[in-house]
């Protein structure tokens, strides 16, 4: 489903990498690796279509990236927060919800939050959570919103061992149901098969 | 067909842009030379003593060439920014950037001018007159896209948003220039027009239009130059950047 | 749509849980105007004269005052990273931040402009006038505002490179909405500024959320 090519990137004058290609079919998923500074996060903003590519393609279903149906079909989380500190927890899930044209209501915008351990949380503003905590915030959103390709960027970090199995298991519930995923991590994950790219 | 976009899109490269500016600059600059040494010639010697305005009127022969400049390379420069913007040739996006110094000098050099000439004939160093105050802004539309270029580290990014600003300027000229001659008549102060030269003798004009194409060869000679700079800052990690300095 | 109304619904939720920085722009357009008779005297026949003037430019700097924000803290959390990569179209989630921003930035303005401008002796047509020309001014200093924003994000020395992008860029503005009330005031009729003040917003709808889209995309990269 997904097909990358050639993809190159450079920052400034440093050429991170070149030639990079890979492809994903349903159920599949990538584990992309390198050490710090190698363009691991590079190459995730470059196949979510944030940044333009030097060169190569990025292919989804048979079409040219980006476009409104590949971000229909995804869901990116990097390394930011991307919740906002003064709302609470219900209220970023379902605006955020909202801002995807999607109408969440506030069962199962609890409902999820009570899945990522949040229960007794979704009425405090996010400001006073902890790291951990607000990262779970974000990764509700994986359940809020049926996407087909998952691209996590060091998801895993700022977790507890509870919240890594748990994040393991929607992973592996994901690849499951027939979606994609590509993950970024210095450590080995907790989720079975997959493919290694190291830049 | 293939062939000849094949032949133009050559010269988009930098590398390919830097000798053949570099053969075209040494003529750009004696025309510029050729055609002011002729136009100061008549606009000083041939060029009749105005029966109004004395022999102050003869800045106008730097003033009014200025000022079509200042408002043509705005308009080159975000034709330029745009066709780097619209099909990601490098070498257009550099153009914007080198005319834009030329452009804010040209609108200074209008403007300055402008003052000179208007002591003498309003008794006053500025009026508030249409004209040298779309001049005003479009000298800080010059220095505002320089001072967005300067102010973002990555050329790409630099490129790309001052090409928008470029473009957004572009399409507000008119309505600035529209708005500001607007204002000018409602307030009816100065009425003088810098423009209202009464019946411009033939010599004048030729003077001019000799003036105005120094002007020319001189903004595309330093444009070319400035372009050149900056492909070999831009460039400098390029292996042949590195045999061209040798 | 809904969409829109969500972005314009979030904005307004966060600017009612942070009140100081909306009341900031408010204050200050209050101070700047009030500065202007202890500046140049009590006079007020001068003060009637110069009153569109200041109004206008009050405004103008009020409004620039809380632009740096509009997609600064979205820019800073991540939250905008999330907006360029829905679903819905950036450009839909831009023109609902820029509501927004008019909504918090640019209303209380126009709705204070008729106080402020029995300070300097407005009669009740004049300030109608005044009311209306801002009505209509102000949507549009949001817009082009918003590209300048967009172009300034995350840069180096932001704030100040805005405001030297945007206010020539606002002179439109001010020339048509000051001369309106001006040409009210002198007897004319104001209906033809009016009339060009809501062209220009009408090509600015159209055009600055799209401009705003194109210079964030870029600044994300």
């Amino acid at each position: 489903m997904l097909n990358v090519s050639g993809l190159a990137c450079s920052r400034g004058e440093r050429r991170l990498f070149a030639d990079v290609g890979f492809s994903l079919a349903a159920g599949e998923w990538l584990h992309v690796q390198g050490e710090n500074g190698s363009g691991k996060t590079s190459l995730m903003r470059l196949v979510v279509g944030l940044s333009p590519a030097d060169a190569g393609e990025i292919v989804w279903r048979g079409e040219q990236t980006p476009s409104q149906e590949f971000r229909r079909d995804l869901i990116y989380l990097g390394h930011h927060a991307a919740v906002k500190e003064d709302l609470t927890p219900l209220e970023n899930l379902r605006l955020a919800a909202a801002l995807d044209g999607v109408d969440l209501s506030e069962s199962d915008a609890l409902a999820a939050l009570i899945r990522l351990g949040l229960r007794g949380r979704e009425e405090l503003p996010v400001r006073v959570l902890s790291a951990g905590q607000k990262r779970r915030v974000l990764l509700a959103r994986l359940l809020t919103r049926p996407a087909h390709l998952w691209v996590l960027d060091e998801a895993f970090n700022a977790l507890d061992v509870a919240a890594v199995k748990l994040l393991g298991d929607l992973i592996a519930g994901h690849l499951e149901s027939g979606g994609l995923a590509i993950l970024t991590s210095h450590q080995p994950l907790p989720v079975p098969g997959g493919k290694a790219l190291v830049l | 067909m293939r062939q000849s976009i094949i032949h133009w899109f050559r010269f988009a490269s930098p590398q390919s842009f830097y000798p053949l500016a570099g053969r075209l600059i040494p003529w750009f600059w004696a025309a510029a030379a050729l055609f002011a040494i002729a136009g100061l010639w008549i606009s000083f010697f041939v060029a009749p003593t105005d029966a109004q305005q004395g022999e102050g009127y003869r800045i106008i022969f730097v003033h009014v060439p200025a000022s079509w400049m200042s408002m043509f390379i705005y308009m080159v420069m975000a034709f330029w920014a745009g066709l780097g913007l619209a099909l990601n040739t490098r070498v257009s996006a550099m153009m914007a950037q080198a005319l834009a110094p030329t452009g804010a000098l040209m609108a200074a050099l209008s403007l300055w001018t402008g003052a000179l000439w208007g002591k003498p004939m309003w008794g006053a160093w500025w009026v508030w007159d249409a004209r040298l105050t779309s001049e005003l802004i479009l000298l800080f539309l010059f220095l505002g896209f320089m001072a967005l270029q300067a102010a973002i580290d990555d050329p790409r990014r630099a490129d790309k948003a001052g090409a928008i600003l470029a473009l957004v300027g572009v399409v507000n000229i008119p309505i600035i220039y529209f708005s500001v001659k607007w204002w000018n008549t409602l307030h009816q102060g100065s009425t003088i027009n810098l423009n209202k030269a009464p019946s411009m003798a033939q010599t004048m004009l030729w003077g001019m239009l000799l003036m105005a194409l120094a002007f020319w060869m001189y903004s595309i000679a330093i444009a070319l130059v400035r372009v050149r700079a900056i492909i070999l800052e831009r460039e400098r990690h390029t292996e042949w950047v590195k045999h061209a300095v040798e | 749509m809904s969409a829109f109304l969500a972005t314009v619904k979030r904005d307004l939720l966060l600017a009612l849980r942070r009140k100081s920085e909306v009341l900031t722009a408010v204050f200050f357009f209050v101070i700047v105007t009030s500065l202007f008779p202890l500046g140049i005297g009590p006079e007020a026949v001068l003060l009637k004269k110069i009153a569109p003037g200041i109004l206008w430019v009050a405004a103008l700097l009020a409004t620039l005052l809380g632009l740096p924000r509009l997609f600064a803290t979205d820019h800073v959390d991540g939250t905008l990273e999330q907006m360029a990569l829905s679903p819905s179209p950036l450009g839909l989630l831009v023109a609902g931040k820029i509501l927004a921003h008019w909504l918090l930035c640019g209303l209380p303005l126009v709705l204070l402009a008729p106080i402020l401008g029995l300070q300097f002796d407005l009669d009740a047509s004049a300030l109608g006038i005044l009311t209306l020309a801002l009505l209509l001014g102000t949507p549009l200093l949001s817009l082009i505002g918003s590209i300048g924003a967009a172009l300034t994000l995350g840069v180096r020395g932001g704030g100040v490179l805005l405001a030297l992008l945007v206010l020539p860029l606002y002179i439109p503005a001010l020339i048509f909405g000051a001369g309106a009330v001006e040409a009210h005031i002198a007897g004319l009729d104001a209906s033809g500024h009016l009339s060009l003040l809501a062209a220009m917003l009408a090509l600015a709808v159209f055009f600055a959320p799209w401009a705003t889209t194109a210079a964030l995309r870029i600044a994300l990269e």
